[in-house]
């Protein structure tokens, strides 16, 4: 997509009526309930609200992780429910950055070997370098043979936070980026994620976090699995 | 994915939980080593009684004293002189007898023989000419015993190879049985057979020397061998001799004979029966061992997959299609029941070349326990290790990489 979209061109993503819902019989819980959501290119969302409110739900669904039980979805102007396993796999490997909030690092692996992950499958040649500049972008230029566990739990998300930016994706997502950090740590993620955007990405973050809304242009807040309100900035 | 990466990444991952792999790994080489094993040692045993029966020559009746079993009550060996030399001049009665080509008489006794440069103790057979047709042997060097020397008496022994090779006598030598001087006149020639019942391992003597000078019993036989013209007349052959003995004895009766006739395949079919059973018996326990390695395996990969279904919703959330999933983890279960299987069958064939020469216990390895052992892991090994991953790779990533 070009530069200077116009608002009622296809934005990168469409939600229409989505529901998910979760159990059966008395222990159903709908998680997410007739949600609708637009969101252009080039954004920075924040997704706001209470814990149990949905947030989470919601991600996994933008991030094709997890299908709603009804309504659609709309990523690039393609409905995601008609696509196979294997183009939901590229979907999610060449699109779609994903920041967990439990990191997500695969222990066995160096730092480097963890953001060389999404590469792995999309036939790269030059995973190496492309890692290294990965890290070298958060900061971590000069932890790249550590393990995980040798590493800080601000240092394990910026870790995270490459592994997601490593692919040069349309769309970012990080759940409670900042959920495990102190605020130095989060300023710091933050910033990363801040500078990505003005690089052209488009950037979804949940957060508890007041000190991420001012650098969102826009905000959303869910309670009970609705949307209950839009901000702009 | 492309493959070399595919590989890459499955190795990797395999030494990356070296505990893990080198548990199944070991699973596998130990089923399939006691499966070679065990199945060697039957398979060599079967193979040593069926051989060695057969040496014993397939056209010969034994006939023995005593030994019937009357009313349910076993004679045993009580009417010990009941073969005389009557008996043997009545079977070499071509007319009467037409089927049995050929009749020796033994009497047998253990016995020390002294050379010029050791001693040596063995069994000591005293005979007739026949023997060696009864026992089908045959002589690699010298002559056998003829009727002269039984009518004479003559000082003359025929030893077996190994008998010979222990003395370090040869045809001509003076060696010395009781402190009575014999001349080697002949060595048999070798049959293979080796350890308990050694077929090599004897020394044979006219009949009448023994009688009179060794063993002593003039008169009377311990045993007499009996050969059928033919194996296919060995039942013709048992008629004839059951029928002259009764009337020699003056028997009416045939359920009173005090002898009994017993034939090699009698005693062939009945080892051969023993040598199946355990065959079939070292089969099973190869077969339990080769189930408990299998499951061993399997619950090694079972846990792994458990173990490791967030990290393959992690890949999936990556971007991994079901496909590379599947191809990683084939790789990674081919790898460690390739490694594992032929470690296995390295381990099999050199407790096949080592039990032999430490523990004496004879080993023959075959192809086919081989190949059905490795085919057995590698199945186990690729289903416990492919199926479960492929269930997880079916999940949402999402639900996989809650499961913890
Ligand atoms: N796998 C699941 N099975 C059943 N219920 C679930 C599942 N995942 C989430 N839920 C329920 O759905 C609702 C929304 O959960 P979600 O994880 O989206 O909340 P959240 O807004 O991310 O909360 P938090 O801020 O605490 O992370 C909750 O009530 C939760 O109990
Ligand atoms: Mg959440």
């Amino acid at each position: 997509m070009s530069v200077g979209v116009a608002p009622e061109q296809e934005p990168l993503i469409r939600l229409e009526s989505i529901s998910k819902l979760y159990g059966s019989g008395d222990a159903q819980v709908a998680a997410l309930r007739n949600f609708s959501l637009r969101v252009a290119q080039g954004e920075l969302l924040a997704v706001m609200g209470p814990s149990g409110s949905g947030k989470s739900t919601l991600m996994n669904i933008l991030g094709c992780l997890d299908s709603p039980t009804s309504g659609r979805y709309w990523f690039a102007g393609e409905d995601v429910s008609r696509l196979s396993e294997t183009q939901l796999a590229h979907v999610r490997n060449r699109r779609i950055g994903f920041v967990f909030q439990q990191f997500q690092l695969l222990p066995k692996l160096s730092a480097w070997r963890n953001v060389e992950l999404p590469l792995l499958y999309r036939n790269a040649s030059d995973r190496r370098s492309l890692a290294v500049h990965a890290l070298e972008t958060v900061g971590l230029g000069n932890r790249i043979e550590h393990r995980p566990t040798q590493l800080s739990g601000g240092q394990q998300q910026r870790v995270a936070i490459a592994r997601a930016l490593v692919t040069d994706p349309d769309l970012i997502l990080a759940d409670e980026p900042t959920g495990n950090l102190d605020t130095a740590a989060s300023r710091e993620v933050l910033a990363v994620l801040r500078d990505l955007n003005q690089g052209g990405r488009t950037v979804i973050v949940i957060t508890h976090d007041p000190e991420v809304a001012p650098i969102a242009r826009r905000t959303v807040h869910v309670r009970d699995g609705q949307l209950v309100q839009q901000k702009a900035a | 994915m492309s493959i070399l990466q595919t590989i890459e990444t499955g190795l990797r991952s395999l030494l990356g939980h070296r505990l893990r792999s080198v548990l199944t790994t070991l699973g596998i080489l130990f089923g399939v080593a006691a499966v070679i094993a065990t199945v060697g040692i039957g398979q060599a045993s079967s193979d040593s009684v069926t051989a060695r029966i057969t040496s014993l020559g397939t056209n010969l009746l034994t006939v023995s004293p005593g030994s019937t079993v009357f009313g349910g009550v076993f004679g045993g060996g009580a009417s010990a002189n009941s073969l005389t030399m009557r008996d043997v001049a009545g079977l070499s009665d071509r007319q009467n007898a037409p089927d049995i080509s050929a009749v020796a008489p033994v009497s047998q006794g253990r016995v020390s023989l002294v050379s010029t440069s050791s001693n040596w103790s063995t069994t000591l057979s005293g005979s007739t000419p026949d023997w060696l047709i009864a026992n089908a042997r045959s002589m690699s060097s010298g002559t056998f015993i003829t009727s002269a020397d039984v009518s004479t008496s003559a000082q003359v022994i025929v030893l077996g190879a190994t008998t010979a090779s222990n003395l370090g006598a040869g045809v001509g030598d003076l060696i010395t049985v009781k402190q009575i001087p014999f001349q080697v006149i002949g060595i048999l020639a070798s049959t293979g057979s080796q350890g308990f019942g050694n077929q090599d391992d004897l020394a044979v003597v006219p009949l009448t020397t023994a009688q009179d000078e060794l063993i002593g019993g003039v008169g009377t036989v311990q045993r007499i061998l009996l050969s059928a013209t033919s194996s296919a007349n060995l039942g013709t052959a048992y008629a004839e001799a059951n029928q002259i003995l009764l009337q020699t004895h003056g028997i009416t009766n045939p359920s009173q004979a005090d002898f009994s006739i017993t034939s090699q395949t009698q005693v062939l079919s009945t080892a051969q029966a023993v040598t199946q059973t355990l065959t079939i018996l070292l089969a099973s326990v190869a077969a339990i061992s080769l189930l408990v390695g299998g499951i061993g395996v399997m619950n090694i990969m079972l846990v792994s997959v458990t173990e490791r279904t967030s990290e393959i919703g992690l890949r999936k959330a990556l971007g991994a299609t079901p496909g590379d999933l599947f191809r990683q983890f084939v790789i990674e279960a081919g790898a460690l029941t390739a490694v594992g299987g032929l470690l296995g069958v390295a381990t099999g064939l050199a407790a096949g070349y080592i039990v032999p020469r430490t523990a004496n216990i004879a080993v023959t390895i075959t192809p086919a326990p081989i190949a059905i052992a490795v085919a057995v892991a590698v199945v186990v090994g690729l289903v416990f290790g492919v199926y479960p991953a492929l269930r997880a790779a079916r999940l949402a990533p999402i639900e996989a990489l809650r499961a913890q």
